[in-house]
């Protein structure tokens, strides 16, 4: 009985909305049918939608195909780790990975240093004219990835540009910068997405924290290095973490610029190479590869949040 | 210089109540900053709007005349062209892009406001009712938010084939419903918007847990729900590898995986081309108008995503 009391009160102190009158075992009880109705609908959808095909995923990666003789009938047993043995040897995953890390080390911190400097500035008493640059710059961000790539691969090609003096001179779809080319695509689309998340962080600090320094005359300059910027780095780290995560499955933009130029090949990211693997197909080695992305990319994001909040602790 | 000279009331009592030392150097310094920042604002300005004017400005061009004139600006003829184009546009092909069209909005919006009811519902029960494994059950959710999409469509492509689903509605229809970061967001709004006291009231009343939620909760959240809605609509309207990995049939497509398909055969039938360029632009119309118009529930949103 003491047991559960401590362990209600202590629950309840994290809880957002204490509530004193009844302890929670009893009214979940009460409410339990309700409860029911109200979790399972999406309860029931995100076990179908989301845990089983990643249990799915694993369990197909433990299996391999085996054939009686050359002409016989493909069945499918237990492989135990073959898959990942032939993941740890396929070059083409590797530098695969290596390719979008590249990728993201230049256009995340580019497109995270934009995003925050747009933000600082719309939020400074400098410019005017704040809300047409406010839906100027998150147009782009209604372009469906498809489309934006679409468009900009017509604006990159040499013969179809409008900027064809340039184009047709640099070849931005060469072999060497063509993944330039495709972080530019990704940097229009999704810097005003993040202007508008560190934006909206900025506008919840109440301005009498910064009063006082203007005041004192402190520049704009000064004011934003000093105490805008520290208190909007839980906004910049959480962007920081989904544009990780959106490197490393890179796949839309690459893919749809392989119809305007041969220098992309079908395992160029991750993504595509798993895409191309299962189109074999070879589901078992294509879900092995997705396993070890899809482990990495988690690794990644809670390593940077932990590196990131072990700095702001400090 | 002259284009500052209306400052915003806040400035000019900045400036009233700077020393007379001070304002020497102050607004000058200001000026240089502002225009400075008008500098960098205005030239971004043109490289984010630039590219979808040049869609527009494409899509009122023939295939004939696209490489003749300026590419950045319209012709003689752009009107009739424009007009021209939307009609081939809208009649190639039996009229295959208005269907796409139309599978896009059935997709967005229906699994989309059916996943944000949804999420709803999920997310109020989790900030307003205490019940064993609560937060158990959310950290699974909130797993689910860094689980990104394009990993899942494989392995449902897979599940689907099984049940001899794949290449129907369905395939990409069910799966576009769920969106845990709907239930994240729910749950910090409902836990922030709607007051414990009401559902007691509402007890006390005699009203029963559901319809208190539908009749009250509901509209307690209601612009908190268009947020939420607004992020499912575009990341259903924005996915193309579930619908490519899982539909054949053209009938089926939404429009982003419609116009890559005609995309990849621009080379064979060369009107293609101006056909994806003018289907580019009309199919980014509405969302551009949707997203300006609701512009503030996008920053209110964020601002709860961000901070909690």
């Amino acid at each position: 009985m003491t047991v559960t009391t401590a362990r209600t009160r202590g629950r309840r102190a994290a809880d957002e909305s204490p509530r004193p009158e009844a302890p929670g075992r009893r009214r979940g009880f009460r409410y339990r049918g309700a409860i029911a109705i109200f979790v399972l609908p999406f309860g029931v959808l995100f076990a179908a939608f989301y845990l089983t095909p990643i249990l799915y995923a694993v369990w197909q990666s433990l299996q391999k195909i085996e054939r009686e003789g050359t002409f016989g009938a493909p069945t499918q047993v237990f492989g135990g780790l073959a898959q990942y043995a032939l993941v740890f040897q396929a070059s083409e995953f590797w530098s695969s990975i290596l390719r979008v890390l590249l990728f993201g080390v230049v256009q995340v911190p580019v497109m995270l240093f934009l995003a925050l400097l747009f933000a600082l500035l719309l939020d400074s008493p400098l410019l005017r004219g704040k809300r047409f640059f406010r839906l100027a710059f998150f147009a782009p961000y209604a372009v469906p990835g498809v489309i934006a790539a679409i468009m900009w691969g017509y604006l990159y090609s040499p013969s179809l540009s409008p900027f064809s003096a340039v184009t047709s001179s640099v070849g931005l779809l060469d072999g060497g910068t063509v993944l330039w080319a495709i972080a530019n695509v990704v940097t229009w689309v999704f810097v005003g997405y993040n202007m508008l998340i560190i934006y909206s962080s900025l506008l919840a600090i109440p301005t009498e924290i910064y009063e006082a320094a203007r005041l004192d005359g402190a520049s704009q300059w000064r004011i934003a290095v000093a105490i805008k910027i520290p208190l909007v780095i839980p906004a910049i780290v959480l962007t920081a973490v989904f544009s990780v995560i959106g490197t490393l499955q890179l796949l839309t933009e690459p893919l749809v610029f392989r119809q305007f130029t041969s220098t992309i090949s079908s395992t160029f990211t991750p993504n595509m190479l798993v895409y191309s693997t299962s189109s074999v197909p070879n589901f078992n080695l294509a879900a092995a590869f997705s396993v070890v992305l899809a482990v990495a990319t988690f690794i990644l994001s809670i390593g940077f949040l932990r590196l990131t909040q072990r700095k702001a602790d400090q | 210089m002259t284009l500052d000279a209306p400052t915003r009331p806040a400035q000019s009592f900045d400036d009233a109540t700077t020393p007379a030392s001070k304002r020497g150097r102050g607004p000058r310094e200001s000026v240089m900053s502002r225009s400075a920042a008008m500098i960098i604002m205005g030239a971004f300005t043109l490289y984010f709007l630039i590219p979808i004017f040049w869609l527009f400005v494409s899509s009122t061009k023939t295939l004939d005349n696209f490489n003749s004139g300026p590419a950045l600006w319209f012709s003689a003829t752009s009107v009739q062209d424009f007009a021209g184009n939307i009609a081939q546009l809208f009649t190639y092909n039996d009229g295959i892009f208005p269907r796409w069209m139309l599978n896009s909005i059935v997709y967005a919006t229906v699994a989309g406001g059916l996943g944000t009811i949804l999420s709803a519902m999920c997310g109020y029960a989790l900030a307003k009712y205490r019940f064993r494994g609560r937060e158990a059950l959310f950290n699974v959710f909130l797993g689910g938010v860094l689980v990104p999409a394009t990993a899942l469509a494989l392995p449902l492509f897979l599940i689907f084939s099984e049940v001899k689903l794949t290449d129907t509605f369905w395939a990409v229809f069910l799966p576009s419903i769920v969106s845990p970061f709907g239930v994240y967001l729910s749950r910090i709004y409902a836990a922030s918007s709607v007051p414990d006291e009401i559902i007691e009231a509402a007890r006390i009343d005699g009203s029963s847990e559901l319809r208190t939620f539908f009749t009250v909760a509901v509209r307690l959240m209601s612009p908190a729900l268009v947020t939420v809605f607004l992020f499912q609509f575009v990341a259903i309207w924005n996915n193309f590898f579930l619908p490519l990995v899982m539909l054949r049939s053209q009938e089926l497509f939404p429009v982003t995986l419609g116009l890559y398909t005609w995309n990849s055969n621009v080379s064979q039938y060369p009107e293609l081309r101006t056909l994806v360029l003018v289907g580019a632009f009309v199919s980014i119309i509405p969302l551009l108008v949707a997203f300006l118009s609701l512009q503030r529930f996008w920053r209110s949103g964020l601002g709860a995503g961000g901070l909690k």
